[in-house]
């Protein structure tokens, strides 16, 4: 355990976790986590199913409340905030769902452009030019603007969300599993998207996978979660010398290992 | 020991339906409370519209013209036994108005809409398009439950009008055709003994009765969990909730209207 990587280089860090817990009845899922990601930097949360990764993504977001802990972006206390104060701090997120949750009643233009239209109540037309402009950017022709989400497949559905993520420009850019369920060469292409996206944005981005090629593409560093805490924090490179076993076993993926499969998550 | 169970079953029971009053009454006082502050979605409330008021009306205009034949047949069957056959008329309308309309209308469009709705927002829900709207700074009730809500309320009352309109003219084929009244006269004892409280008595009942079938298919599919499972329970639970008290506040509100 290297806790003294776990302090980021930048001394106010974009998003700073401080000993947040969380339990679903008598299961614990997060059990006092700590964790800084610095501003532009790209942070990659690794981990097995069922390890609590997911809801600590929803924690920052204010989808879920801590039961304790602390969590604050640029600064700003976020655990507890409700109302206008949190409409303004969503303001900062954008996020890409790991089953890209479009929504299937709206055309893509509209999944893209939803925040403008909504959020910044920009004028329909002008929206869907910005909108046509962000698939474009995700590799995906207009003419896709007008198909609905059913109508995608898989890896489309998941460029979509990303172009949706990135739409109105955000600070920090949440990445749930990105590429869980493509082919590994779509898999690498949206890897290659979301460096690509958030080198023109300059956002900090979290993201959360079990894919390590995925991890070693994205991350600067990378922070494993296991039994709802975090066990190793240390930079991309670092990750195949960490000299912790539980990391060892998960970045090289042995069955045998201290990381004993619950079969009952 | 076996005392001991029982009691605790009972117990766990009354546990879980006041865990359920108290998440209802919450979700419907912040339901609500979103229906009326801004931003409004009324793109959404005029899709919602139109599919409880058009898409809606031939279900609710079949059930409402056979309810009205069936009543004209059976009402001079029955009233033939004390030769009051003529009052066919007047109760085939008085039925329609007060009771009829709006229950069957209410009872159609709660397993059509209401149905629909907890289907379609509990599938959000379980493909985390709920979550999705949060993290585009755009609050679920405000887009999904407040729409809903302004339409089936709004659009019930004028689906009951409708109903009650080819019902009566349901008894009237019966009436004319089959039982043998004079056309004329027929219109003339349905509208002889029709006062305005009947008609709007009714109209009342279908506004609420289209609040709680949107209040409980939102509030299914809001709160649906695990997958297709869970949305198939919501999809049960709003269809039955909603019947149930469709038929339940049918009893207090004609007791507020007509027990004088």
């Amino acid at each position: 355990m290297t806790t003294d990587a776990m302090t980021a280089s930048d001394s106010d860090p974009k998003i700073r976790i401080r000993g947040v817990e969380k339990s679903f009845g008598p299961k614990r899922v997060l059990d006092g986590v700590d964790l800084d990601v610095g501003k532009g930097e790209s942070v990659v949360i690794i981990g097995g199913s069922g390890t609590g990764k997911s809801v600590l993504l929803k924690c920052v977001l204010g989808l879920l409340h801590p039961d304790t802990g602390s969590i604050r972006i640029d600064g700003e206390e976020t655990a507890g905030a409700s109302g206008k104060e949190r409409d303004r701090l969503l303001h900062k997120f954008g996020m890409l769902f790991q089953s890209a949750a479009l929504f299937d009643s709206l055309p893509v233009w509209e999944n893209v452009a939803f925040r403008l239209i909504h959020g910044d109540k920009m004028p329909r037309k002008d929206a869907r030019e910005i909108a046509v402009e962000k698939l474009r950017a995700v590799g995906l022709k207009a003419d896709v603007a007008d198909l609905f989400p059913a109508e995608l497949s898989g890896g489309m559905q998941k460029r979509v969300g990303l172009a949706r993520a990135i739409a109105a420009e955000p600070e920090i850019i949440f990445f749930d599993e990105p590429t869980t369920g493509l082919d590994p060469i779509m898999a690498d292409v949206i890897n290659d998207l979301i460096v690509a996206c958030r080198e023109d944005l300059g956002a900090t981005t979290l993201s959360i996978t079990h894919d390590m090629a995925s991890a070693r593409k994205i991350a600067d560093r990378i922070a494993m979660i296991y039994h709802g805490k975090i066990i190793w924090v240390g930079d991309a490179e670092a990750v195949d010398a960490s000299g912790n076993d539980f990391v060892d076993q998960f970045v090289n993926g042995r069955a045998e290992g201290p990381i004993q499969m619950e079969l009952r998550g | 020991m076996r005392n001991v169970n029982f009691l605790a079953l009972i117990g766990r029971m009354v546990l879980a339906f006041l865990r359920h009053a108290g998440r209802l009454s919450i979700f419907t006082v912040t339901a609500v409370s979103h229906c009326f502050r801004p931003p409004f979605f009324l793109r959404n409330v005029g899709r919602q519209m139109i599919e409880i008021g058009y898409y809606s009306l031939p279900v609710v205009g079949l059930t409402a013209i056979f309810s009205g034949m069936v009543l004209a047949l059976q009402s001079h069957t029955g009233f033939a036994r004390f030769s009051a056959e003529g009052a066919v008329a007047t109760v085939v309308v008085l039925s329609m108005t007060r009771e009829l309309g709006p229950v069957l209308a209410g009872l159609m469009v709660a397993g059509r809409i209401g149905a629909s709705m907890a289907a379609e927002i509990g599938t959000m829900r379980v493909t985390e398009q709920i979550d999705a709207l949060t993290t585009l700074e755009t609050n679920p009730y405000k887009y999904l439950v407040a729409p809903r809500l302004w339409a089936a309320t709004l659009m019930l009352p004028v689906l009951v009008l409708v109903a009650d309109i080819i019902g009566v003219f349901g008894g009237y084929l019966v009436g004319t055709y089959k039982l043998g009244f004079n056309a004329g006269s027929y219109i003339r004892r349905t509208l002889d003994y029709l006062e305005v409280m009947d008609v709007a008595s009714g109209l009342v009942k279908a506004a609420v009765f289209g609040f709680l079938i949107a209040l409980i298919g939102c509030y299914n599919g809001y709160m649906s969990r695990g997958g297709a499972q869970g949305v198939g329970q919501a999809t049960r639970n709003a269809v039955v909730g909603a019947s149930i008290l469709i038929l339940t506040s049918n009893y207090i509100i004609t007791e507020l209207f007509f027990s004088r």
